[in-house]
């Protein structure tokens, strides 16, 4: 009882601090927005910037996408066939699954694809 | 003339031992300090003076702080401010480091991948930890996008957590794989100088062609030096973007 008294204190506490901080980040970016008045004072975070300053670093980017999704897929496949003693069956499917996560993922960071769904409920 | 021997560790001295690990400071060690005072001189030693019109080095602290702000506000709104001194000091330190180790008889520290990977590991484990305290369980929206049918979620959500935990490995490979890649081919064409130069004069005169590459290289390094310092910055932002609003 005690105990739950106190941990909602906390988390009013941990709110109220939250609360304390974006109110002076918001106090901070108006008195900014008059400094600046081209800088949207409460931006809603809008398109993804495409971090492709140069056609090289854009090219590594996607590669090490790829790259990494096949070896994360094939580290968890190692993985799970080590514990399960399911050898080969879990290095397949999960090189096949990283290979689609590879993919996936040079598709978005291309912006091929919008990140996740198109239809963004207003929440 | 071993292209890799410039990324060898070397102990300086020993503090101690964790079970059967040495804890020692080694030239890694030193060079990330240096660039902890290299940093700390930019950020407090220039901007002490306070100068309304700003002298040279206050300008490069005062753009620097602007370049990264602006980064994290545009790509993970102003709720993101929240992290500025976590992406600040990553940009700031990735930089320091890249830029340290491109001046001749240094030690480059982003070429190892034990500290790349922690680096990354560090915004990864942020993201999921803040991810859960600010969303509790609608954090998973992040592996579950609306409007898919429901025979297709399951292969969707898997294939999802597997993309979300590709990112540490894609993120720390990508710093660490292009600093290796270009000190390595740097060191491979300056030694193509030196070995036409045993052919003698017309040996010599050939190593102007590696010796003009060398050159090109080098600048490209420093553009290469700083565009992954903002990379790294740039998908930290993106990824704590995700922390802050999931499911969209």
């Amino acid at each position: 009882m005690a105990d739950d008294a106190r941990d909602k204190a906390d988390r009013d506490q941990a709110t109220a601090d939250e609360a304390a901080l974006s109110a002076r980040l918001r106090d901070l970016g108006e008195r900014l927005g008059r400094h600046h008045p081209d800088r949207p004072s409460d931006g809603e975070p809008g398109q993804r910037p495409s971090a492709d300053a140069s056609a090289m670093a854009r090219g590594f980017r996607l590669s090490t996408e790829l790259v990494a999704g096949v070896l994360a897929g094939a580290g968890i496949g190692w993985l799970l066939d080590r514990w399960l003693g399911s050898s080969p069956l879990g290095m397949i499917v999960f090189l096949l699954l990283g290979f689609v996560a590879g993919v996936l993922n040079v598709m978005r960071s291309a912006g091929v694809i919008p990140t996740n769904t198109p239809a963004r409920p207003k929440d | 003339m071993d292209p890799i021997h410039q990324f060898q560790i070397k102990n300086f001295f020993t503090f101690g031992k964790i079970g059967a690990a040495e804890i020692a400071f080694t030239n890694s060690a030193l060079f990330m300090l240096i660039a902890l005072a290299v940093i700390t001189w930019l950020m407090i030693g220039a901007t002490a003076s306070r100068a309304l019109v700003p002298g040279r080095m206050q300008s490069i602290a005062e753009i620097s702080y602007e370049f990264v702000a602006n980064t994290l506000r545009s790509s993970a709104g102003s709720e993101g401010m929240k992290f500025f001194p976590l992406v600040f000091s990553l940009f700031m330190f990735i930089l320091a480091v890249n830029v340290i180790g491109l001046i001749p008889y240094t030690f480059t520290v982003t070429s190892h991948i034990i500290v790349t990977a922690s680096l990354a590991l560090l915004v990864f484990t942020i993201v999921i930890v803040y991810g859960f305290w600010k969303n509790g369980l609608r954090f998973f929206k992040l592996f579950a996008p609306s409007g898919i049918p429901i025979y297709l979620m399951p292969l969707i959500v898997l294939i999802e957590v597997m993309s979300f935990l590709s990112r540490p490995l894609s993120h720390s490979l990508r710093l660490f794989a292009n600093m290796l890649a270009g000190h390595i081919t740097l060191k491979v064409f300056a030694g193509f100088i030196t070995m036409l130069g045993a052919f003698g004069f017309f040996g010599w005169l050939g190593a102007i062609v590696p010796f003009a590459l060398v050159v090109a290289v080098t600048a490209l390094e420093f553009l290469v030096a700083f565009l992954q310092a903002y990379v790294f910055a740039i998908l930290t932002c993106i990824y704590l973007n995700d922390a802050i609003h999931p499911g969209h």
